[in-house]
């Protein structure tokens, strides 16, 4: 094999083709006004910038066909922005492309490198300068610039410890717990199992002594959906049956796939969907996954009543609640 | 005759035929779906009843059956109340304009004395919830903006979208938008859950906690746009759809411009 390369001739520049306005007169003097027109309609935005920021009240609300109603006052000031900007450039570049010289140019290039005597004159002048400084003398300056720059090191590192904590068991664990009440959210008002028509449906919280200060990061792991069907309708394990109450069932309300809210409960078909991915849960067969990327149902909070007829919870969840984590797998 | 058949090759003729095919098929279903109303006044609560039974063995019973006992296609009516049928036949979406997935909001077929006969009639049948009078739907006294807000985003947003737009549900059901809905009709659906919707109790979201989320639903309605365009107030999407679409689009015309040389 050789290296011999048919050598491709060097076709040059094409020949230059002149624009309209460099041989026209008439053309050149009609670009030159379509760019002084651009720059006068930019000189118009900003006035009615101006004109929006001072004179048009901020109540003020007028009807743009497709949009609706709008805010004159906004209105006024984006539009003129954007006219006023978009204009000096749409002029400036027209200005370039019809009036300023076009004819190609050949630039050759060069080497980056500086010439030897630029580099040598550098370096002895680095050189002089670290002798000057006394470095090698002033050896307490050294040290002590040595721990200040070692030490300015730890702050990004410390500051890494927001990180944590790990949150060690708080993920398994809800304020769930035997004989814990069920209360409505909002309003903190215990529930009568007889309160719920067949249908209804009532976002509840974990009864505590101090609900108005209630943690988001509580509420995000406590929150259960109740639901009421005829019992006959439920499809259930025994064991599930048993955790229900006369047609009520509870299901905590936090997505085992990424933790968003799950509440869009289709009365008729009896289908919970998460707004998020489309999961779908099936309530009459313990929220099984029918559909979507959830991957196990929602955990079933075991609840009874008390002798004045109220719901509680008879036990804690049985797992932990919300999407998988490090500790735990999707199943 | 002749003329026409010269374009019968235009390239614009299969998309215009198709046009007037859909517009001819669309005026002719909706001329044959609408349902003559018959014209009723009613003093006498009994006589209201009697005209309520015949709006329903006439309107209805073909699907919910003439004891309205329901069949395989309509539910039982007993025991849903007068509410219920307030809501339904009041918004127009009972009687059916067709079976579809769900019965969409439409210009009522009944009139407001015929409305009132049939949910007079549905409510002798069990006992259901009530329609709400004037006096306790005054949601301006006794509803307070930011608790509605609250048991909004609670309790309705997931369905009906944070601003009340509605949204989407499984299998071509969707939650309606809940702007410009009477207050009546919005406080009626909460208590007899139509369709998908579930049912709301009293106890859980108290008859004032109702009224907070009517005036809540109020004061969405009138919110301004100081931010421009709400592209639907339906979040991410259209505004991403509008960006990528619109805002790219106009990025590349400029680009292309940019780069064309003058002639």
């Amino acid at each position: 094999m050789s290296n011999e390369i048919e050598a491709i001739k060097d076709p040059g520049l094409p020949a230059h083709v002149h624009r309209k306005a460099d041989t026209d007169p008439k053309a050149a003097r009609r670009a030159e006004r379509q760019v002084a027109t651009m720059f006068l309609v930019s000189a118009f935005g900003t006035l009615l910038l101006i004109f929006s920021f001072f004179f048009i009240p901020d109540d003020v609300f007028v009807f743009i066909p497709i949009m609706g109603n709008q805010n004159a006052h906004q209105l006024g000031l984006g539009l003129g922005m954007a006219i006023s900007l978009f204009f000096i450039g749409m002029g400036a570049i027209h200005w370039a492309k019809t009036l300023m010289p076009d004819t190609e140019v050949v630039a050759q290039r060069h080497e980056f490198r500086s010439p030897d005597s630029d580099r040598k004159d550098f370096v002895s002048a680095v050189k002089e300068g670290a002798a000057a400084s006394g470095l090698g003398r002033r050896s307490l300056i050294k040290r002590s610039l040595g721990a200040a720059l070692g030490l300015s090191a730890l702050s990004p590192l410390i500051l890494l410890r927001d990180l944590g904590p790990l949150p060690g068991k708080e993920l398994e664990k809800t304020t769930w717990k035997t004989g814990t009440y069920l209360v409505t959210d909002p309003g903190n008002r215990r529930i009568k199992a007889s309160d719920l028509e067949v249908g209804a449906v009532a976002q509840v919280l974990p009864e505590i002594a101090d609900p108005e200060h209630r943690k988001l990061s509580d509420i995000a792991k406590d929150a259960v959906l109740l639901i009421r069907l005829r019992p006959q309708e439920f499809n259930l394990e025994s064991d599930r049956l048993a955790m229900t109450h006369d047609g009520i069932i509870a299901f905590s309300k936090i997505c085992s796939h990424m933790g968003c809210a799950v509440a869009l409960y289709e009365q008729q078909t009896k289908h919970l969907l998460c707004p998020c991915h489309q999961s779908t849960f099936d309530v009459t067969r313990a929220a099984k996954v029918i559909f979507g990327p959830s991957a196990r149902p929602l955990p079933q909070l075991d609840i009874t009543i008390d002798d004045a007829g109220y719901l509680v919870a008879r036990q804690p969840f049985s797992e932990p609640v919300g999407p998988s984590f490090w500790e735990r797998n999707s199943q | 005759m002749k003329r026409l058949s010269r374009y019968r090759r235009h390239k614009a003729a299969a998309p215009l035929l198709l046009f007037f095919a859909l517009l001819t098929v669309g005026a002719t279903f909706s001329v044959a779906s609408a349902t003559t109303s018959a014209e009723t006044t009613s003093v006498d609560r009994s006589v209201q009843i009697e005209e309520g039974r015949q709006i329903f063995l006439k309107g209805c019973s073909s699907c919910h059956g003439i004891n309205a006992e329901g069949a395989q296609i309509a539910p039982s009516l007993i025991g849903v109340g007068a509410a219920s049928v307030d809501f339904q036949v009041g918004t127009g979406r009972m009687p059916m304009a067709d079976m579809s997935t769900q019965a969409m909001r439409k210009d009522p077929i009944y009139n407001e004395e015929e409305t009132a006969a049939l949910a007079a009639y549905v409510a002798t049948l069990a006992p259901g919830p009530a329609i709400p009078g004037e006096s306790e739907l005054n949601f301006e006294r006794d509803g307070s903006t930011a608790e509605g807000g609250e048991l909004f985003r609670n309790n309705c947003a997931m369905c009906h979208n944070f601003a009340g737009q509605g949204g989407a549900l499984s299998q071509g059901k969707y939650a309606p938008t809940l702007m410009g809905v009477e207050p009546k009709h919005i406080y009626e659906a909460m208590v007899t859950g139509p369709q998908s919707m579930p049912v709301f109790s009293d106890k859980t979201i108290t008859p004032e906690e109702k009224l907070s989320i009517i005036k809540w639903i109020k004061a969405a309605e009138k919110e301004p746009n100081l931010g421009g365009a709400s592209l639907g107030r339906v979040g991410p999407v259209t505004e991403g759809l509008l960006g990528w679409v619109l805002g790219l689009g106009m990025l590349i015309g400029v680009a292309v411009w940019l780069a064309m040389k003058a002639r």
